[in-house]
């Protein structure tokens, strides 16, 4: 039975630099791992490989047992991996259910004919000439799109037209989100979801992001708010300068002096977590 | 053999003066991030400055060249202070469309102060020639190579040892930080433009010398020149701009000796594809790990778009068919007809530029390509019109995509220079094929529009076809806006790699929206072909390509309705209010330099 994913050996070096040092990682059907680690250790150029955004200098990447490291962006997608970026990479012109949308692009059917030169004119003429099948796929698109949307509350559902620039920050990651479920997708990719968030909206995410692992959602996950990574995480793995330096269950990650020394410093980690954050 | 050398001569004289226009850009975007398009311009300025100079006040040489270096770097300020110092914080095409903009103005203002016919440049040079190696060589290809290495030597001084120097390497690098380090980046990009804009305006003088000939057409030849040399050499790099001038001056030498003067350009714009294609850092530009990504950004203001009522629409479509009824001026009903053609590129580029983002400044090529396909079958094989327009649509449409699909890996202004080069190449190959094309002669006789065997010879029956060809186009691209292929373009447009990575595949969606927008246009060139009866190489040229953007601009970039107000205000009101030719041109580029400034999300705002 092959892996969700299984990362093997993964080197990715910039000029001299190795941002990413012969990476190891598997995750499961299911499973929710968090990669945590310093800015700088590698965490979003290991997204950038899996989701074909960028070329691994050495190693391999599987995905349900296939090679995927030399595939396009759009290939991986069509198979099934959705990831959201650190920084937020929303269509800012875009309607916010149209952003959503574009998530499911990869799962247009009626529009799409598996020809070459045929299928995209056909696509074309399918897109002005709209038969009842182009037209039922659109509207059940429409209609789960603002599905998704209602997960988030009514944070997004009240803003369906409103253009994804004029949105709070927040509601940007959100918008995300929505979009990377829009793919259905078998492994979801998310870069620090709640970078930016208040206390309350990171609670409001974490209990998103369980209620997707309660579900059976297998999710790769980069956090810094170890809380929200202890809390949520199956296992843990820690990079620190492109090196995995450890791995396993929150509380083992938790307990390891490698990682207290390399990330958290020399303050124990139980402390770190219990105390409130200073002004 | 002797002639081979004297090519080589020539080539590098003339690898010289790109050279000057090269490094001239390549300063300005290094610290501006700008392509410069009003560069060509400055350059036939100092032509003109130098003309005037010594023709009117019998200047000697060095006082000439003193006086268009200091005329010319006043001129580059002027163009800094209004092309790129109110648009910092625009989306990053702004400045380039306002130097369009500002290069129309100046072109024009020559032409009108100047007029139009060419003049002869004299030289109080010297008579005396040396022979070497059977090669003649004047002071004037001496004069030209001091003037190359004495500014490159020049400005190696003023960059390495100069505090203002290191204030332009240091914006140059970063202008953020620059910025943050008390450099006053809006002086060192002054002084850029200054200097930038000084060595361009000699240039432009000594090749009036040393050809004994400036006109004011000069200019955009000019600025293209420098462009290709700039990209070969690595766009914003200063060594490289000067070898790529060399080498530009030099393959265009030896492509001449070899194939005639009528290649000249084509081995120029060749090049350019070649090396924005395979090599787009150039010669010496940096190779950075991460794919660079220069200059993103699309023209796409955020804005809401102003919706008119249905029946306003209605209203107004059925008052444009009702109109011949009303009047049967032949004047009024060609005009408008004019703008209907002009509203069908209109709508292409729209298309293009506005939904997908792919800034096209060689639109105008496809008419041609429609206009030459449709006269052809009508002339060779003697198909009806209502057989070859629909022909020249499909030809358009696959050519046009094929022809820009290497491209489509290019982002921001690479893009633009891709497009406007492969406009170019069109133009002067359908100029050299001469047994397909007629070349320069052109093609005539081109039989007029017929429908089942009549003649629509009628202002009216013209009219209504073209309105119609306009209205079919408008309801199908607004009808492709709205189904998903509508988003999935505009997603393109906004973010390539989130587009990417939610499995949008590049390459298929601009090459559907070219191939939409370049049926169209295929079928606006063909009616244009079969009205006039005759076309050439020049019948669709560069300038109608950036009047359409302008048009494009004028509406709002995406707009549909917009698209078609834009080429009814720019093609049909200077007509109806009988502004003269000459004004025109300079109309369309204060309104580019005004809707850059003040509405960038044009009159109906951005889809």
């Amino acid at each position: 039975m092959p892996r969700r994913l299984e990362i093997k050996g993964l080197t990715r070096k910039f000029g001299g630099v190795a941002a990413v040092r012969s990476l190891d990682l598997v995750v499961d059907d299911g499973e929710l791992v968090s990669l945590i680690g310093p800015n700088g250790a590698g965490k979003t150029t290991t997204f950038n490989m899996v989701s074909g955004l960028d070329r691994a200098d050495e190693g391999e990447i599987l995905f349900a047992g296939k090679p995927i490291q030399r595939l396009p962006p759009q290939a991986i997608a069509a198979l099934g991996i959705a990831r959201t970026f650190q920084h937020g990479r929303v269509f800012a012109n875009l309607s916010v259910e149209d952003n959503v949308l574009i998530g499911a692009h990869t799962r247009l059917r009626a529009v799409k004919l598996p020809l070459p030169l045929i299928g995209p004119l056909a696509e074309l003429a399918l897109a002005l000439v709209r038969p009842a099948r182009v037209k039922r796929e659109e509207a059940a698109l429409r209609a789960e799109a603002r599905e998704i949307l209602a997960l988030f509350g009514d944070r997004l559902t009240p803003r369906l037209d409103h253009p994804a620039y004029s949105l709070s920050y927040a509601n940007r990651r959100r918008v995300e989100i929505a979009r990377a479920l829009a793919l259905r997708p078998s492994l979801l990719l998310l870069d620090e979801p709640t970078a930016g968030m208040n206390p309350t909206e990171t609670e409001e995410m974490q209990t998103l992001i369980g209620s997707l692992r309660a579900r059976g959602m297998t999710i790769l996950l980069i956090e810094h708010k170890l809380d929200l990574v202890m809390h949520l995480s199956d296992r843990v793995c820690v990079l620190d300068d492109g090196l995995k330096i450890a791995e396993g269950t929150p509380d083992a990650v938790r307990r390891d002096p490698a990682v207290i020394e390399a990330y958290l410093g020399h303050s124990s980690v139980g402390r770190a977590a219990a105390e409130p954050v200073g002004p | 053999m002797s002639s081979f050398i004297d090519y080589t001569v020539n080539g590098l004289v003339i690898g010289n003066i790109y050279a000057l226009l090269a490094v001239g850009l390549a300063l300005i975007f290094g610290v501006a991030n700008l392509i410069n398009f009003a560069h060509g311009s400055v350059y036939t300025i100092g032509a003109y400055v130098g003309w005037a100079a010594i023709t009117f006040l019998h200047t000697p040489l060095p006082v000439t060249m003193a006086i268009v270096f200091v005329a010319c770097a006043l001129l580059g300020m002027a163009i800094e202070r209004v092309a790129l110092r109110p648009l910092q914080g625009n989306a990053r095409i702004a400045p380039l469309l306002a130097t369009i903009g500002l290069s129309f103005v100046l072109d024009q203002l020559v032409q009108l102060v100047c007029s139009p016919d060419p003049r002869a440049v004299p030289s109080d040079l010297p008579n005396w020639r040396v022979a070497i190696g059977g090669v003649s060589i004047g002071p004037m290809d001496f004069l030209i190579a001091a003037v190359g290495i004495v500014s490159a030597t020049l400005l190696y001084l003023f960059l390495r040892f100069t505090k203002l120097g290191f204030a332009v390497r240091a914006t140059a690098q970063d202008r953020e930080a620059a910025l943050q380090m008390g450099v006053n980046v809006n002086a060192v990009n002054s002084a850029v433009f200054a200097i930038a804009s000084a060595l361009g305006g000699l240039g432009g003088l000594l090749v009036g010398m040393y050809y004994n000939h400036i006109d004011p057409a000069m200019s955009f030849q000019a600025t293209l020149k420098g462009i290709v040399a700039q990209v070969i050499g690595g766009v914003g790099n200063v060594p490289g701009a000067i070898l790529g001038g060399a080498l530009l001056g030099l393959t265009e030498s030896y492509g001449i000796a070899l194939f005639g003067t009528t290649y000249r350009n084509l081995f120029a714009f060749v090049l350019l594809i070649v090396f924005l294609l395979w090599a787009p850092n150039g010669l010496f530009g940096a190779r950075s790990g991460i794919s660079a990504e220069p200059l993103v950004g699309t023209f796409v203001a955020p804005s809401r778009p102003v919706r008119l009522p249905r029946w306003a629409v209605a209203g107004l479509t059925i008052a444009a068919f009702a109109l011949p009824l009303a009047s049967s001026s032949p004047y009024l009903l060609q005009t408008l007809t004019n703008a209907w053609l002009a509203a069908v590129l209109a709508l292409s580029l729209t298309l293009v530029a506005g939904t997908a983002g792919q800034i096209s400044l060689g639109q105008a090529a496809l008419l041609a390509i429609g206009g030459y396909a449709s006269a052809l079958l009508a002339l060779d094989l003697g198909l009806p019109a209502i057989v070859s327009l629909p022909a020249a649509g499909l030809i358009t449409a696959a050519l046009g995509t094929l022809l820009v699909f290497p491209a489509f890996r290019l982002r921001g202004h690479y893009i633009a220079i891709a497009t406007l080069a492969i406009g170019e190449i069109v133009s002067l190959v359908i100029l050299n094929w001469e047994g397909l094309t007629g070349g320069a002669m052109g093609l005539a006789g081109i039989p007029p529009l017929s429908f089942l065997g009549h003649d629509l010879d009628s202002n009216r029956a013209i009219y209504w076809t073209c309105l119609s060809v306009v209205m079919i186009v408008a309801l199908l691209q607004t009808r492709l806006l709205s189904s998903h292929l509508g988003r999935t373009l505009r997603a393109v447009r906004e973010d390539e790699i989130a587009a990417q990575s939610y499995g949008v595949s590049l390459d298929r969606y601009k090459a559907l929206a070219f191939a939409f927008g370049g049926f169209a246009a295929g079928v606006a060139g063909a009616i244009t072909a079969h009205l006039y009866s005759y076309l050439n190489n020049q019948t669709f040229d560069a300038q109608l390509s950036l009047l359409a953007l302008t048009m494009v601009i004028l509406g709002g970039m995406g707009n549909v309705l917009g698209a078609i107000v834009g080429a009814v205000v720019l093609v049909g009101l200077p007509e109806l209010f009988r502004v003269a030719a000459e004004y025109r041109i300079l109309i369309y580029g204060v309104v580019l330099l005004l809707l850059v400034r003040f509405r960038p999300q044009g009159l109906l705002g951005t889809v």
